[in-house]
């Protein structure tokens, strides 16, 4: 393990990406802007490498990097796999937006890389301080991409917002842990496990507790830290609310498993608690606040609040069961929650954004098509069967159900009825009102057709969600052992 | 040796797929500009899946009370979950009922919708097979995925084809029924966790304490009550029928609302048995206050589609009533009343839509002296009407006599307020009848009017020949029914109180 040659392995797919992000930034120093196609390219490419590295060196066994501070397991290298995914739809999606407007420059795919990067660390971070240098790689990053356009307002605004809160929140998880440092002397996810393990609860170390749970709360963007999601989801430019809304997800996700289950699992029955009462006031206040939204972006960054209560609703059970179907509704929210905001990029236009409700209106007579894969996202959403979303749904409800939270489990069902409602709206709108405006679709080929399997894929995975279901489980209960 | 081939056939799966896939492919082929090809597709489709689930009717064996055709794979193993189908003499006759019912919904749609025709025809025949699938389905789950995914169809059936108030129709439609089935799911998830399955059979075996017993018939009851639907979650169905277009509330009367009275016998009764002993009286006296209060409801309206919306409610209420009496005759009588309703008010519905195609309104007051300008079809719509309020004869006839005959012996009074109905039923059906068909020509929209097509008289005609011929001898439907239906009623009457006191 003191081998650094070994170390450097087990760290290859990380070292990839960031040397060929930095290549990219260089490269487009020389690059003529018609050529920026190069530097797309480039940027799949370079995901398609990490992907295979990670693939490669893919073991069973779990993998130390670094004196323990990197872990290398099967959960890391799934959820990497998934981002590598989920940034690579992103690309296709964003590309002919940023090419309308201007920003279709190399930076972006830079910034997205380095973020990706930072995700990628968090989810193998195995010591508090290489969590929290993952977290802060992939928060600057968010924030210089919502700034992006710099011309825009809104955008500014947006990311102050983002800046000022994400810093606040960064603040309260490096305090939590300084706590839980001061309190078992240690940093390493494990020793502080061991620490907690033979020393009495003290009041020093659960204030820790709830300060780290803060942080994650509000990198999940669930209540009451959910105030930045609304306005920075609607100020951004789509690709940067596509970004924000769902890769990090899963980074925020591996953290808290690191941090709650690996880390402070003795410590289960307060964390716990906290995170019932998140879950349960996300879930009411996401969806009633989702209803009278106009904004389809507003009303999906509502929709999110009330997604992240159904993720904590898996996560408070605190066991395996619990954890695997809080992973298999994350995995499943990002999917359906990037081709949500994909039907939005491929709408809009130069000069039009798409991102009123009212401008779905009529889709089904415009492009029936793109309706229907609009539809199966919707319903996926909402958690209605044959399509992924009702399995999530069902995942975290038998597991919350099994830790004997009846009355919750009773009250995130009837709140599921109020989410239909919002979602239905959207099918309605598309459905049976006359369409307002006319003009056809203007988005590339490449991103109709990958569009189109990824919404199949929706409605495939509903069919048959033993694969994603299995994959979940089996990576996490692996890594938990 | 050909019946062995023909046993080796995966029926059931054939029956819901067949439409599924016939419905997408008149999808992608089918078009507004293809109207007539994609009309032909839809009937071809809907025709041959019809084909595919007659075998179940000649193949069944009538003196197996348990589940045949069954077919079992392993599905979702990581919660246990199976594609179990199966059916047995309830289900049976309600399969080959859906996929009738298609044909003849495809058949009235024919030059009636211009509108996305291909989704339309697609809509129906998806929407049959995920029907089916819910009547054949023996895994928790898989009946959870279709009882829920037939919502999408209908949803868009009704607001995209509906009429001026469709949005708010469809939207209450959804909710209503989302609200019921949500809570049905909390209760498989219980059920799921105590026996670590989702199997039919593991949970009809479960001994269950009296208070999860009763938490398990109320989720149950929410979701099925809704759908059914009973007096005093019914008030989505009027509104839904009223505002879907022709087939919309043909598919809604004669099946949807079946599959929440299938569901008690499925679900609520054997896995909760002795909370429905419990519940019978609460069940009774609801079933009853359906079958007469919902009948006054019915004599006052001015809508013809919501006259027949009250009626479907109030025969509905006679299924609910024969079910909790638990008895072999109130049960059998409860089953052929659902099937001899499938037939009755898809009819129904299909009369006013004949009018509705001309007239464009379903105000009983825009019409009178129909019969005078449209002498064949008033032949048929009396027969309906006589058949809707139970006329001997008619099929109508069969399943309420058999429920009252039952409930009179069961309890003077409960036997008594049922019999109502004959007096009820016959009152607003046949006044409706009298305001638009006898006396004079009202207004010139009547007198323009002109009689059926070669079309609406084969449609009519069918469900005509249907309606006497059960009426005559509805033995067919009694007969595949009687073994099950003893099964049935054993099960019920062995109590899953766990034994105490050892």
């Amino acid at each position: 393990m003191d081998n650094m040659q070994f170390d450097l392995l087990t760290l290859l797919p990380e070292l990839v990406l960031l040397g060929m992000a930095m290549f990219i930034l260089l490269l487009d120093l020389f690059i003529l802007p018609q050529n920026r196609s190069i530097i797309y390219g480039l940027s799949q490419f370079t995901l398609f490498a990490a992907a295979f590295f990670t693939f490669k060196t893919h073991t069973p066994a779990v993998g130390f990097a670094f004196s323990h501070m990197f872990i290398d397991d099967t959960l890391s290298d799934v959820i990497k796999m998934m981002m590598y995914l989920g940034t690579s739809l992103i690309f296709v999606y964003s590309r002919k937006y940023l090419q309308d407007r201007n920003l279709y420059r190399g930076e972006f795919y830079a910034m997205v890389l380095f973020g990706l990067l930072g995700m990628m660390i968090m989810v193998s971070g195995h010591n508090l301080l290489t969590i929290y240098i993952g977290l802060e790689l992939l928060s600057l990053c968010l924030y210089s991409l919502v700034a992006f356009d710099r011309d825009n307002p809104r955008a500014s605004e947006a990311a102050m917002k983002y800046f000022v809160l994400g810093a606040l929140a960064s603040g309260m998880l490096l305090y939590g842990m300084s706590m839980i440092y001061g309190m078992t002397g240690s940093l390493d996810v494990s020793a502080i496990a061991n620490s907690i393990m033979q020393q009495d609860k003290s009041p020093v170390l659960i204030m820790g507790l709830v300060f780290l749970v803060s942080g994650i709360a509000f990198k999940f963007g669930a209540v009451p830290f959910q105030m930045w999601v609304p306005d920075v989801y609607q100020g951004s430019p789509t690709p940067m609310t596509l970004l924000i809304g769902s890769v990090p997800k899963l980074a925020a996700f591996a953290m808290t498993v690191r941090l709650l289950v690996q880390g402070l699992h003795p410590l289960a029955q307060d964390w716990q608690d906290m995170l019932m009462l998140m879950a349960i006031l996300s879930i009411i206040i996401g969806n009633f606040s989702a209803i009278v939204q106009t904004n389809l972006k507003r009303m999906l960054a509502y929709s999110t609040i009330s997604h992240v209560g159904f993720i904590m609703f898996g996560m408070m059970s605190a066991n395996a069961n619990g954890f695997a179907s809080s992973f298999f509704y994350i995995s499943t929210y990002v999917l359906t929650s990037i081709a949500g905001f994909g039907i939005i990029l491929l709408l809009s236009r130069q000069g039009f954004e798409a991102e009123e409700i009212d401008d779905l209106k009529g889709l089904n007579q415009r492009h029936p098509w793109f309706a229907f894969m609009m539809l199966i996202i919707m319903f996926s959403m909402a958690g209605i069967p044959p399509t992924i979303g009702f399995y999530a749904k069902f995942t975290v409800l038998q597991a919350a159900w099994q830790a004997g939270f009846t009355w919750q489990v009773v009250l995130a069902v009837l709140m599921a009825v109020i989410g239909a409602f919002y979602y239905l709206n959207i099918v309605r709108k598309m459905y049976f009102d006359a369409p307002v405006d006319h003009a056809p679709l203007t988005a590339p080929v490449d991103m109709r057709f990958v569009l189109s399997v990824h919404s199949l894929a929706l409605l495939g995975l509903g069919l048959f969600p033993e694969i994603l279901l299995s994959v979940c489980g089996r990576s996490l209960l692996m890594s938990l052992q | 040796m050909m019946q062995a081939d023909l046993t080796s056939i995966s029926w059931l799966s054939l029956a819901i797929w067949l439409p599924i896939l016939s419905g997408v492919l008149v999808l992608l082929l089918g078009g507004d500009q293809k109207a007539t090809l994609t009309r032909w597709l839809a009937l071809a489709g809907s025709l041959v899946s019809f084909l595919v689930t007659v075998p179940l009717y000649t193949l069944f064996d009538v003196q197996d009370g348990f589940f045949q055709f069954e077919e079992l794979f392993p599905w979702i193993p990581a919660f246990n979950i199976h594609y179990h189908l199966g059916i047995d003499g309830f289900s049976m006759p309600l399969v080959l009922l859906t996929s009738f019912t298609t044909v003849i919904v495809v058949l009235a749609a024919w030059e009636v919708i211009t509108k996305h025709v291909a989704q339309y025809m697609a809509a129906f025949l998806i929407m049959s097979g995920i029907m089916i699938g819910v009547f054949t389905a023996l895994d928790a789950m898989l009946y959870y995925v279709f009882w829920e995914a037939m919502l999408i169809p209908m949803f868009l059936v009704i607001g995209v084809w509906g009429g001026p108030n469709r949005v708010y129709a469809t939207v209450k439609f959804f909710l209503y029924t989302l609200l019921g089935s949500l809570l049905m799911l909390v209760a498989f998830i219980y059920l799921y966790h105590q026996t670590g399955s989702f199997e039919l059979a593991d949970y009809y075996l479960l001994p269950l304490s009296m208070k999860a017993q009763i938490y398990i018939f109320i989720a149950f009851f929410m979701a099925f009550a809704v759908k059914i639907p009973m007096w005093p979650v019914h008030t989505w169905l009027p509104d839904a029928h009223v505002e879907a277009p022709t087939g919309g509330s043909v598919v809604l009367a004669a099946i949807a609302l079946k599959l929440g009275g299938y569901s008690f016998l499925r679900f609520a009764m054997p896995i909760a048995p002795d909370a429905s002993h419990y519940f019978s009286t609460a069940m009774i006296v609801l079933s009853l206050i359906a079958v007469v209060y919902i009948a006054l409801v019915a004599l006052v309206q001015t809508d013809m589609k919501k006259l027949i919306a009250y009626s479907s409610i109030s025969h509905m209420g006679f299924v609910t009533l024969g079910f909790f009496m638990f008895g072999q005759l109130a049960l059998e009588g409860a089953v052929v009343q659902m099937i001899s309703h499938g037939f009755i008010s898809s009819a129904m519905f299909l009369s006013v839509g004949v009018l509705y195609d001309r007239v464009h309104s379903r105000e009983i007051s825009a019409y009178g002296g129909v019969a005078n300008k449209m002498p064949v079809f008033a032949g048929f719509a009396v027969l309906f009407a006589m058949a809707n309020s139970g006329l001997p004869g008619t099929s109508g006839f069969v399943g309420e006599f058999m429920v009252i005959l039952a409930a009179v012996k069961f309890n003077f009074w409960v036997g008594f307020f049922a019999a109502t109905t004959l007096i009820f039923g016959a009152a607003y059906t046949l006044w409706m009848t009298k305001r638009v068909f006898f006396g004079d020509v009202a207004n010139h929209h009547v007198a323009e009017l002109t009689d059926l097509n070669k079309r609406e008289f084969l449609i009519l005609g069918i469900l005509a020949i249907l309606v006497i011929g059960f009426g005559v001898y509805p033995q067919p439907i009694t007969e595949v029914m009687q073994a099950t239906t003893g099964e049935f009623l054993k099960h019920m009457a062995i109590s899953k109180l766990p034994v105490t006191g050892y």
